[in-house]
Order: C-alpha cells, then structure tokens, then sequence
C-alpha cells in the first residue's frame, strides 16, 4: 500500500468566467485515506475547485481524475460508478426541503439501489442520522425545523448514506458556534477514522486546520501555491501564508492546538 | 473481482447454527442478502466473519441486526469490523418510529386542519386589512412617506406592461361573443341584436371581469412571489428594523397602482372587445362600422359603463391585497412562495367572481339594468 494512485489527482486545471480567471495551471493531488484542508482568501475559487472535480463546473483545460476515472466533459448522467463512491457536503446543507431528514438519506440509496428493502432503506437512514450526530427524533423533521447545525449534520449524513470512499465538505464549520465547530471537527475525524474516508474539506477555520487535517492545500495566485503540514506550509515565504498562519487568530488557534497535545 | 456477499449455514454439534459470511459485504454487492437474513429461521448461534473480504456500514448493520434480533455472537470479525458494527450499533437504542395514521384519521385530520387553517387564515386576511387601513390613514397624516416612485413603478408593471395581452384577449374575447351571439340570434332572425350583447356584456361584466383575472395572473402572483422572496431573504426584518413599515413601503404603493390601473385596464379591454366584435359585425353580418358604433350608442346605457368603473377599483384592490396578503405569510422554505403565490392567485380570482355576483345583483336592484 506504499505508492498508490492518489484519489483526486488535478492537472493544469483552467478555470474562467468570462475575462476572469479563476485558476491557472492548478495542480492538486489528493492522497487516499488523509483529511486535505483547502484554504484560500475568499474568492480565489475554493468552491469553484471543488464544483470541477465533482463535475459541476466545466474546466476551460486541464485533466481531473477522481478514484482513476476521468471527469472532464462528464455529463450528469455519466459516470455513475464514481458518483456512487463520493459523498458531498454543502455549505448549507442542501438538503431537499419537501423530504424529511431520514427520506433526505435515503434519496441517493433509492436512485442507486431500488431493489432494497423500504425497512432497510428506514434502518441505514437511521444509523447514518446516528452517525452524524444526530438525534434520532431528527430524522422525521422537515429541514426548515432544524437549526443550521444540524442542517449541517443531516447533509453530512446524507453525504454519507452510500458509504463513500470520498467525502467533500464545503466549509462544514461555517456559521457553527466554536463548541458545535469544533464537535463538527471531532465528528469528521471519527468518521474518516471509522470509515476510513478520504476527506477534501475547504475551510475558513483555522482550528480545524490544526484539529484535524494531514495536509492543508494552499491556493493563492490562480493555483496551488503550496500543500503539506502546516508546519511545512510556514517554512515556505509566501506573505498570504505568513499572514494567514502567523496573524492573531492563526497564532490563537496555533496555541490552542498546542495546549490540547 | 469483488465477490458478492454470501452466508452458508452450518449445524453446530452442540446444537445451534452458525452463520459464515463471505464475500464482499458493501453496499454494492449485498443484493438480496437483506431479505435472505431476514427470512432466516431462529436459532443462529454465531456469526463467523472471518472469511469476509471487505465491509462497509451496510454490511456492518446487516450483521449487527441478524445478531441481534437472533441473540447471536459476532466472531473472527477484524479491527474494521468490529469498529463499523460498534459505530452502527448506537442507533439502536432510541428507535423512533416515523407516525402512521390509518387513511380514515387522515382524511379526517386533513380535513380539520384545512378548516382550521382556512379559519386563521380569514382572521390573518382581516388583520391585514387592518394594517393596511391604518397604514393608509398614516400615509394621510404624513404623505411624504408615501413612496410614489414605487407606485409609479408598479404603474408601469401592473397596468402599461399588460396593455398588449390583455387588448389581445379582451380583442379575440369580443369576437367570439359577437361570433356565438350572431349564431344563436340567427334562429330568430334578430342578427341585429348581437350589438347589444357586445356592448352591454363588454361595458358591464367581461371587460372588468376577464381583466381582472389576467391582472390577477400576472401581478397579484408577481406580488406574492416579490414579498415573499423578501421574506425569506429577511429583507422584510431588514425593513422593520430600520424604522420602514413593510405594509407601508410594500403593499399600500401596489395596492394603489392597482386600485388605479384596473378601472383604466378594464375601459381599454371594454373598448377592444367591441372594436372586435365590431370587426366580426362587418365582416360576417355585413354592417358597416358607422352603422354599429351608432347602435352601440344607442344600445348601451351610460349606466353600464358606471357598472364596469365602480368594479373595477374593488377588485384592483382585491387582487392586490390577497397577493401582498399571500407574500406577507411566507415564511420559511422556497417552496412557500410558489405555495402562497399559487394562494394569491386563486384567492383573488374566487373573490373577484363572488364579488362580481354581488355586484350584478346589487346594481340590478337600484336600477341600473
């Protein structure tokens, strides 16, 4: 298991809206079974990098690969056998707000397996619900009776529910108070623990960064300008990493990660 | 190649089955082991795992619930195994079950909850025009506050914009009045009296009538839609918290634009349908434009035209309300503007018709026929 293919491999990504370039010859690699934290001032495509891989956002150039097919100029209804094995997060859950959390769950299950059973379809809603911390009566809620917490969780769960070798997360602690962020965290870690899931998580959070990630991504200038520890990360002499490391909240969330080890 | 998952029984010699998984027992190769598991007689004493190639959490939770519901021993599962039924396990212990009602106590709950909920909403309705009332007479003591861009704006929204399809259907709707009054006429020779009934019919009931029902599609639905979408971006909250009455800023500049866009849109529909019919007189029934412009005045008492005029504020004002009523009750989701606009629509067309009926009758009793 030394040297295998890594499950996201990006190659000269281009990425334009009209005159504006979002991303210029991005490479990116992601390695199986780590927590990957992509990080980048606002509007330097963190969310655009994540739609082209999973295939929501057409690349002007450049070769994606996710768990060895390739994604470029796949329509929706095409490669399926690797949407079966993804799981997506977004910001705000995007749950389907006529479908109650567990039917939420279930929707992928049903799209993919209709043969199974409607017990064991209400079964795996409710462990899945259980897993991403939840309460079980949650599950028969609407999304619009849910706090925007547990929005999150129940898109996690159903991020989860065809039991994913790779898993995106859109800013998953955004607008979480710090203890639900950092239980968001917590959460994350156990399940790629558990599940052995490879993680593709963009974040703001700067705990989470030190918390839980292997390697954190940095994108600045159109592309990836370095990737590693964030120990490595603060060798390199990029001013953008310097300040974003090293300003308050970076020390502050430095410290705090220091004094929990 | 992944093999599918499968169990074989085995007989234990001290009594008991024991339960061998194999295969790969993932989502994707399960196929009907959940049944199979399920159909299984009592008496599994153990589960082997031990010849088991991969697991997932749905083959973690098939072993998990045979286990359990047969009160048998999991063995030779691995360190990932065992972590995924441990993790799978914890759901088990509050099971709430999603409520079932039987259909009869749902027709009947549903039932009472339409009543209920028809109820609040007529008192809400009345509410609402007490808002609005009182927003009125605040914009009478300070008129400044009066936003009139906005109800110049809604002017050209509500009454400019609907000049071409509202003149084209009130054109084709004057044509077949002519052409269907002509046709039942003929049976007693009194082709001349269709004039009449394109005057009269067009003045007094259709042209306000069908004028308000195209009004109410396309700005009473535009209505609900626009407040409600406000609603949900907060910008309603936004409003209150700044010191702006949302009745005041929202709904009174509508309710205004339309209370005086659909006398103007009715007479324009009014004269369209008997441009039309009249258009259908020279051409099938031979009379001459003068001819039919002079029978129309003749015919057609200046009361009809008063009739058409006093509706039509009433029901620019109905439209109105029930869409800013509609929009106002958003809350929550994106499906309720689409719910509420649906409401707006249909509220303001049944009460246009209720209305309509009491009006007929009304003006008929002072004279006016």
């Amino acid at each position: 298991m030394a040297e295998i293919d890594p499950v996201i491999s990006v190659r000269g990504l281009r990425n334009a809206f009209g005159d504006q370039v979002i991303h210029d010859n991005l490479d990116l690699d992601v390695r199986a079974g780590e927590i990957l934290g992509v990080v980048g001032g606002s509007g330097t495509g963190k969310s655009v990098l994540m739609r082209s891989i999973i295939g929501l956002q057409e690349p002007k150039a450049g070769e994606i690969t996710v768990l060895g097919t390739s994604m470029r100029g796949k329509e929706e209804d095409e490669a399926f056998e690797v949407r079966k094995r993804w799981g997506v997060m977004f910001q705000g859950g995007a749950l389907f707000s006529t479908l109650t959390v567990a039917e939420n769950v279930q929707v992928p299950l049903r799209e993919f397996y209709p043969q199974f059973d409607r017990d064991l379809l209400e079964e795996i809603a409710r462990y899945k619900i259980q897993l991403s911390g939840l309460p079980p009566e949650a599950a028969h809620k609407y999304p619009s009776e849910l706090s925007g917490g547990m929005k999150k969780r129940a898109g996690l769960a159903r991020s989860l529910a065809m039991d994913p070798e790779l898993l995106f997360l859109d800013e998953p602690t955004a607008g979480l108070d710090p203890i639900g962020a950092s239980k968001f965290d917590e959460l994350t870690r156990s399940l790629q623990d558990t599940l052995g899931l490879t993680v593709f998580l963009i974040t703001h959070d700067l705990d989470t960064l030190y918390a839980i990630c292997d390697r954190v991504a940095v994108i600045a200038d159109k592309r990836v300008i370095a990737i590693g520890k964030i120990d490595e990360l603060l060798s390199t002499d990029h001013p953008w990493i310097h300040e974003y490391f090293s300003g308050p909240r970076g020390r502050a969330a430095r410290l705090g990660h220091e004094r929990q080890i | 190649m992944a093999l599918p998952a499968d169990f074989i029984e085995e007989q234990l010699p001290e009594g008991g089955t024991v339960l061998r998984l194999g295969g790969t027992l993932a989502i994707t190769h399960i196929s009907d082991l959940d049944e199979r598991l399920r159909a299984l007689p009592e008496g599994v004493i153990q589960i082997d795992l031990t010849r088991i190639e991969h697991i997932d959490t749905v083959g973690a939770w098939l072993v998990y619930r045979t286990a359990r519901d047969q009160g048998a021993t999991i063995i030779g599962a691995d360190l990932d195994a065992q972590r995924l039924i441990a993790a799978v396990s914890g759901s088990d212990e509050q099971m709430i079950e999603a409520p079932r009602l039987s259909p009869v106590v749902r027709v009947f709950e549903e039932l009472g909850e339409a009543v209920s909920s028809t109820a609040h909403t007529f008192v809400e309705f009345v509410g609402f025009i007490g808002q609005c009332v009182k927003a009125v007479f605040n914009l009478l003591l300070h008129p400044r506050r009066l936003r009139f861009h906005s109800v110049v704006q809604h002017f050209d929204m509500v009454g400019v914009r609907a000049l071409g399809i509202i003149g084209l259907m009130s054109f084709l709707i004057g044509i077949v009045i002519a052409q269907q009054g002509a046709v039942q006429l003929r049976q007693f020779g009194a082709e001349i009296w269709t004039v009449n009934l394109i005057g009269r019919l067009t003045m007094r009931e259709l042209g306000v009538l069908m004028t308000a029902i195209m009004v109410a599609g396309r700005s009473g639905s535009a209505f609900a839609a626009q407040i409600g979408t406000m609603k949900i971006t907060e910008e309603v909250d936004a409003m209150r918290t700044i010191g702006v009455v949302p009745v005041e800023a929202l709904v009174i500049p509508r309710v205004i634009a339309t209370v005086l866009m659909m006398p103007l849109l009715g007479l324009y529909a009014s004269l369209v349908a008997i441009v039309g019919g009249g258009l259908f007189c020279w051409m099938t029934l031979d009379m001459p434009p003068t001819t039919f412009v002079q029978r129309i005045r003749e015919v057609t008492p200046l009361t009809d035209f008063y009739v058409g005029m006093v509706k039509a504020p009433v029901f620019g004002a109905i439209i109105a309300l029930a869409g800013c009523f509609q929009g106002m009750r958003v809350h929550g989701n994106a499906e309720q503007v689409g719910l509420k606009t649906t409401a707006a629509v249909v509220q303001a067309i049944f009460l246009v018709i209720v209305l309509d009926a009491f009006f007929a009758v009304f003006f008929t009793e002072i004279g006016w026929d």
